[in-house]
């Protein structure tokens, strides 16, 4: 267990160190939720409606955008390689990247959704529900893009690949994700869709690491 | 039984019988299928004669279904036992179950728009089979994406489970997503018990898929083998030379 501290400390400290790199992925994502309003128009309540949707559908291509670092470095100058013939067995090594990517990329994601939602004009009463779904949501889509960077990663254009390996595969987190905060608007308690979201967050835990693991040791061989 | 193919000098054999059988068995199927769909069924009474899309349209979507299926099995023996030809015959089965898949979703639409009025409606069947579509496309994507094949083999592989995984939990989220924010505005045209007359096209069309599905996998199998014969024995040249050369 040591050293899945060390590892998630180490990698928040260095996502911290090079702290631009995560404030990109944050800046992303309000750009892009606030290029909605020139694109569909002012109105209030059009983007009262479009709001958990946009809030979404943004978190998850500005979560992309981070991916690509997860592993990388670490297998440009070789401590993957390390990290695959430790000790510690490699699922935990992964479960502990991708721990320190939540802590970086979906924590941040989290905090500022609200202030997007405040720009998106989201009805008021949702916003415990929405940070509820966002933290169990964006912990999935960390569990799975990190099997996506996992998988592709040393391969030509990695980034573009890695969007479509992995936006297919989330399309439930955003499903069940928008459909929490819209059933709450619409005066329905949004007990099923968190609590399916943190089922499929119970079996990303199982099926990632795994195949997080068998990809890397892939990777380094 | 499975190792005994692993062997691929085994593997061409066993194909190399079994092709001559399955490509006539196709061009049998198909072909008397096509007969019936176009000639000796009747038109629906509600449909017309639209309905005879439906005898290419719901085949696809099987052998788009199966071949995926087919995909994550031929991927588990290949990652699990290590199987060289198992993976070549995942690889060679992607396109072609992309293929029926935009088969399955263009003739659907060209069935909407003088059904439904309109060429895609995001009902949950047209938004499942898309989104298979997309998961052919990453497999495919990935397969290719590295210069030292076998990676891209075992890390498509490890894809391709984790897909099958997720297919059936993307299906059921889609359905839910589907009636949470589409109340039937579109009606979907409940199927009737289908005639004999309609039904034996059918599966004569659907056998017939699934032959030329086994038809091309071997064929593809076959010329990705003898690819990397080509390769290997390329490669064994350049050292013979280079070793000479140096001596």
């Amino acid at each position: 267990m040591n050293g899945f501290f060390a590892l998630v400390g180490r990698d928040t400290r260095i996502a911290l160190r090079q702290l631009s790199d995560t404030m990109m992925v944050i800046v992303f994502f309000v750009i892009a939720a606030a290029l909605f309003p020139f694109g569909v128009g002012p109105e209030p309540n059009l983007l009262a409606r479009m709001a958990p949707g946009i809030l979404w559908v943004t978190a998850l291509l500005a979560a992309m955008l981070s991916f690509d670092r997860l592993f990388q470095n670490d297998y440009d100058d070789g401590t993957l390689e390390l990290l695959v013939i430790a000790p510690q067995p490699l699922w935990m090594t992964a479960l502990a990247k991708i721990v320190a990517h939540w802590l970086t990329t979906g924590l941040p994601l989290l905090v500022a959704s609200p202030v997007i939602g405040i720009m998106l004009i989201l009805e008021p009463s949702s916003y415990g529900v929405l940070m509820l779904a966002m933290a169990l949501g964006t912990a999935i889509i960390s569990l799975v893009g990190a099997l996506g960077a996992a998988l592709s990663l040393g391969s030509r254009r990695s980034g573009v690949l890695l969007s479509l390996l992995v936006l297919p595969l989330v399309i439930p987190v955003l499903i069940f994700g928008a459909g929490a905060v819209d059933a709450v608007i619409g005066g329905f308690a949004a007990t099923q869709q968190l609590l399916i979201l943190g089922g499929l967050l119970m079996a990303c835990l199982v099926v990632c690491p795994w195949g997080c693991a068998v990809a890397l040791r892939l990777a380094a061989e | 039984m499975l190792h005994r193919f692993a062997n691929p000098t085994r593997f061409l054999r066993l194909a190399n019988a079994v092709l001559p059988w399955a490509t006539s068995l196709t061009v049998i199927l198909i072909g008397a299928g096509l007969y019936f769909a176009f000639g000796a069924s009747p038109a629906d009474y509600q449909q017309g004669e639209t309905v005879r899309i439906m005898y290419v349209h719901v085949p696809s979507a099987w052998m788009a279904m199966f071949a995926y299926a087919f995909i994550a099995v031929a991927s588990a023996v290949g990652l699990i036992w290590k199987h060289p030809v198992a993976h070549v015959c995942a690889l060679a089965a992607a396109p072609i179950g992309a293929c029926f898949t935009v088969i399955c979703l263009t003739t659907g639409s060209l069935w909407g728009k003088p059904m439904w009025g309109t060429w895609w409606v995001w009902d949950a069947r047209l938004t499942s089979v898309l989104v298979l579509f997309f998961l052919y496309l990453g497999f495919i994507a990935l397969a290719n994406a590295f210069d030292d094949a076998a990676r891209g083999e075992k890390a498509s592989a490890i894809l391709a489970l984790v897909g099958a995984v997720n297919l059936p939990i993307i299906k059921f989220s889609v359905d839910w997503w589907n009636t949470l924010h589409q109340p039937a505005s579109v009606t979907k045209i409940g199927m009737p018990a289908v005639h004999s007359s309609m039904l034996i096209p059918l599966l004569l069309m659907a056998v017939g898929f699934t032959m030329l599905f086994v038809v091309l996998v071997i064929v593809r199998a076959r010329a990705e083998l003898a690819d990397r014969r080509i390769n290997a024995l390329r490669s064994a040249r350049i050292h013979a030379e280079t070793a000479q050369s140096g001596a």
